[in-house]
């Protein structure tokens, strides 16, 4: 059996030890919000925050996590009561299909809570490693600039240097 | 499935489908239903789309699908409105082939067109047989009856719920055409938030990938690196003793793996792709995909033929050649299928967008009789068209068949959707005009070479599974006009005479293709749009008053007046230097939404990198039923078609595809996403619904195009514009 921490709560699951940390989290834990885009760390659909940095959690194996704390979506409030930026999210109805929605606000929060004031180069610099296909990457952008407001910052628009 | 056994699954379902009947009876059997919209004509009874429990919960039937476009909401908000219901006690039930009317594919923007206006209709009748029962319950005139909030009021105060209504009604009965709409609408034309949005940003089950039954194993398809490739052979018996290894199925060159945890059956995959793979067919030529294309032998299909005298000989000839390569879908959550055996008979919960046509594929497949078969719609990651949805659910049949009794999952690993996902289709699109002494064009000629855009599933060998069962392959033939496929758009909207178009219809296809979002239309819109800048150009006109010479069509002038007024079109900087503004319009299909689009854009010199700094949209989807909806829409596939336009391209060597992942196929990410996208939804209230999921595409790519003309001088004519064919287009202008 293998201890591990998510959104706070202490889980055993028996789990090989190289099994990525994202088939734990789905399967073993059965939560549903970070998902199988790539298995390689190319979409970021499975982004979860370990020890409050985003990972891609499907490269992420049971032996790496060692006693670090993981958080899913699911951690960040219910459809009733959702967190600063899944509610953003909602407000601004960023998401089409939605598949790769989770992995966004997740890497999107752990952007927010360690820089609420970014510029919006960084925010889309941040933001880059995950994949849309439904192109709703306009609604994203501005989901996270209204949850930067919601959390005491703000997205700055610089007026980029013209050469 | 017939009348009687939907109706006794219904009555399963615990509602009142049977009471005091104030049914029309039979004259209503024997009125025309010509006079009914398509889908609602073939599933005439009400009761097929609308049931009211006693209690006054509304449930409404679909057979269209939701896949991220919107679609749930929508039709929520047609029947709540024209019910005079809150859209909350709606329940809505998408396709299911033991449920909902057959209303074949979700595709090609028709699921407004088709459903919406079956649902529209339908509820129309629904809410006359109600207020009848409250006219003859309150024993007042039907006239004096007000229906609202899911209840009949009359005007001495009298009050009946819809419950208690539907409890003497019979809604088994025929619709009939023609009925009047509600006076005033109250939900259409809303902003109302997605139902299934507070889900998707929560964690919630939303996804066929996210479908967990009791005792449910995992399983993954074994496949060579992509289409026309397989495994070489290998000791199973290995394979079978792997850790957590329940099954492998292996039947002719179908092979699976099932396992008890889904890791296991990864595991067991990679073990089985490391054997090494071949091509046990033809190489692949090694030209240019769309070069191969163009080459091979044609069946030349007329698409249009538009009258008018000889072009002037002295007349100013222009040419030109399009082309694009091959496109994927690219769906970033692996297709995926659960299925489960019972007593011979199976059920398959899948993404397909057409569960009735995968329900006739898999009876083949599986050698049942199509009753023994239900396919159930369950959302999956946006597809953009025949995406591996199907075979997916082919593979999980099958697999699941090894082990009856025990629902079985399978997703396909990122690598097998780059690798055997059918792709959309490369194209090439010659075009003449001859330009008359008035400026105007006067002759018009439109040559398109493309595989069909249409390879979904309707027989065994439809299914990749199926192919490797030895089923035989589908016959392709071409989507007729005036929809068409590789031939989708190629006849202009514009009025111009002497014009005619030809789809010279490549049969044979050496790599898997099928439809991708727009089919045709993307690549004919971006050459006509193209072609008809260049033609402005040649002609020394605007090239937004150079379309409006030749266009008649006063709600597609409307759109482009739009955009030209919020654009500023008559303002916008002269393009040079590497800044330059671009416009494009078409009507999707000739049939659906009007989409003009401006943009304005920057391109790095340098790097040949552009940055789009505005985009400004017009849209004309006849009754706007969710303008917000609209706009998601349009936005997305606009950044969709960006990135198509300036990034992507699927690679082959001879022997494979090459773009294997999202390295070797990289699509738009956040740093290249336009800076602003404004759109503006023109609403034409109790117009009919036009289908808007695929209107932007075309315009967008080739007002791309355009503006890149305008920033640099530089017309790049097949697609992608990439930075690298930009930037060396750049170097050779300035060595030339």
């Amino acid at each position: 059996m293998i201890s591990l921490t998510v959104n706070g709560k202490q889980h055993e699951v028996d789990a090989d030890l190289d099994t990525p940390l994202l088939y734990v989290l789905r399967n073993d834990l059965e939560l549903n919000g970070a998902k199988f885009g790539c298995g390689l760390g190319q979409c970021g659909s499975c982004t979860v925050l370990v020890d409050d940095k985003p990972v891609f959690s499907c490269l992420m194996p049971l032996a790496a996590l060692g006693n670090r704390k993981v958080r899913t979506i699911e951690g960040l409030g219910t459809a009733d009561k959702p967190g600063p930026v899944p509610a953003a999210f909602e407000t601004e109805q960023a998401a089409q299909c939605g598949y790769c929605i989770a992995g966004m606000i997740m890497r999107a929060q752990a952007l927010l809570e360690r820089n609420n004031r970014p510029t919006e180069a960084e925010l889309r610099a941040h933001m880059a490693p995950n994949l849309c296909r439904c192109g709703t990457h306009m609604r994203i952008l501005a989901a996270v600039r209204r949850a930067a407001v919601a959390m005491g910052g703000g997205v700055q628009q610089q007026a980029e240097a013209k050469p | 499935m017939t009348a009687l056994s939907r109706r006794n699954v219904l009555a399963g379902g615990g509602a009142l489908v049977v009471g005091f009947s104030l049914a029309r009876g039979a004259a209503a059997q024997h009125e025309s239903k010509s006079a009914l919209p398509v889908d609602l004509a073939k599933s005439p009874m009400l009761d097929s789309w609308i049931r009211i429990d006693a209690d006054g919960k509304v449930t409404v039937f679909t057979g269209k699908a939701e896949l991220g476009q919107g679609l749930r909401t929508a039709l929520i908000q047609v029947a709540a409105d024209e019910l005079a219901v809150g859209p909350e006690s709606i329940e809505l039930v998408t396709a299911d082939t033991a449920r909902t009317p057959d209303e074949g594919v979700t595709a090609g923007s028709h699921s407004m067109q088709d459903s919406g206006t079956a649902i529209l209709n339908a509820a129309s009748n629904v809410r006359a047989l109600l207020a009848e029962a409250a006219a003859w319950r309150f024993a007042m005139a039907v006239e004096q009856v007000e229906m609202h909030d899911g209840a009949a009021h009359s005007l001495n105060g009298q009050s009946a719920t819809y419950g208690e209504l539907a409890a003497m009604l019979d809604l088994h009965v025929e619709a009939k055409p023609n009925m009047p709409r509600r006076a005033r609408s109250t939900v259409i034309g809303q902003d109302l938030p997605r139902v299934d949005i507070p889900a998707k940003v929560s964690g919630g089950q939303t996804y066929v990938q996210d479908m967990r039954l009791p005792g449910m194993l995992h399983a993954r398809v074994v496949r060579g690196p992509s289409d026309g490739t397989r495994l070489k052979d290998q000791n199973l018996d290995e394979i079978a003793k792997m850790p957590g290894v329940v099954r492998v199925v292996h039947e002719a060159g179908f092979l699976a793996v099932v396992a008890q945890k889904e890791w296991h059956a990864v595991k067991a995959l990679q073990r089985m792709q490391s054997a090494g793979w071949v091509r046990p067919g033809e190489p692949l030529p090694t030209t240019d995909i769309r070069d191969t294309i163009r080459k091979l032998p044609a069946e030349d299909v007329p698409i249009f033929n538009y009258p008018g005298p000889p072009a002037p000989t002295d007349g100013k000839v222009v040419k030109a050649r399009y082309s694009r390569p091959c496109l994927m879908h690219g769906s970033i959550g692996p297709s995926c299928a659960v299925a489960q055996w019972d007593n011979d008979s199976v059920t398959v919960w899948t993404h397909s967008q057409g569960v009735g046509p995968l329900r006739k594929s898999l009876s083949e497949l599986l050698r049942l009789p199509l009753e023994k078969v239900r396919c159930i719609h369950v959302e999956g990651s946006g597809c953009y068209g025949h995406n591996a949805a199907d075979d997916v659910a082919g593979d999980a049949a099958l697999a699941a068949r090894a082990v009856p009794g025990r629902p079985v999952r399978l997703q396909w690993m990122r690598e097998q959707e780059h690798g055997w996902e059918p792709l959309g289709p490369a194209m090439t699109v010659e075009l003449q005009a001859t330009l008359g002494g008035d400026g105007k064009v006067a002759g018009w000629r439109h040559d398109v070479w493309s595989n069909e855009h249409n390879s979904r599933p309707q027989t065994g060998g439809g299914l990749l599974a199926g192919m490797e069962l030895g089923f035989p392959h589908q016959k392709v033939r071409p989507i007729p006009m005036p929809e068409g496929g590789g031939a989708r758009n190629g006849n202009p909207i514009y009025a111009l005479p002497n014009a005619s178009g030809v789809f010279h219809f490549v049969e044979q296809a050496p790599v898997r293709v099928s439809a991708l979002r727009g089919l045709g239309a993307q690549m004919n819109v971006f050459s006509i749009e193209s072609f008809m800048d260049e033609l402005a150009h040649a002609a020394g006109a605007d090239p937004v008053a150079f379309r409006l010479a030749h266009l008649q069509d006063d709600r597609a002038r409307e759109t482009i007046q739009t955009v030209v007024d919020e654009f500023g079109w008559a303002k916008r900087p002269k393009g040079g230097g590497g800044h330059g503004t671009g416009f494009a319009f078409a009507r999707y299909k000739n049939l659906a939404a009007y989409c003009a689009i401006a943009l304005e854009i920057d391109v790095d010199r340098e790097s040949g990198v552009i940055s789009v700094e505005r985009v400004v949209v017009a849209v004309d989807s006849g009754e706007a039923v969710n303008p917000n909806g609209i706009r998601n829409q349009i936005e997305g596939g606009i950044v969709q078609s960006l990135s198509w336009t300036v990034n992507e391209a699927v690679g082959f060597d001879s022997q494979h595809r090459t773009s294997f992942d999202w390295s070797a196929y990289p699509i738009l990410r956040f740093p290249q996403a336009p800076k602003k996208i404004e759109v503006h939804v023109i609403d034409r209230p109790r117009q009919p619904f036009l289908g808007t999921g695929e209107a932007s595409q075309g315009p967008a790519s080739a007002a791309l195009g355009n503006a890149v003309a305008d920033a640099v001088g530089i017309r790049v004519r097949d697609m992608p514009i990439t930075p690298d064919r930009l930037k060396t287009a750049l170097a050779n202008r300035a060595g030339s």
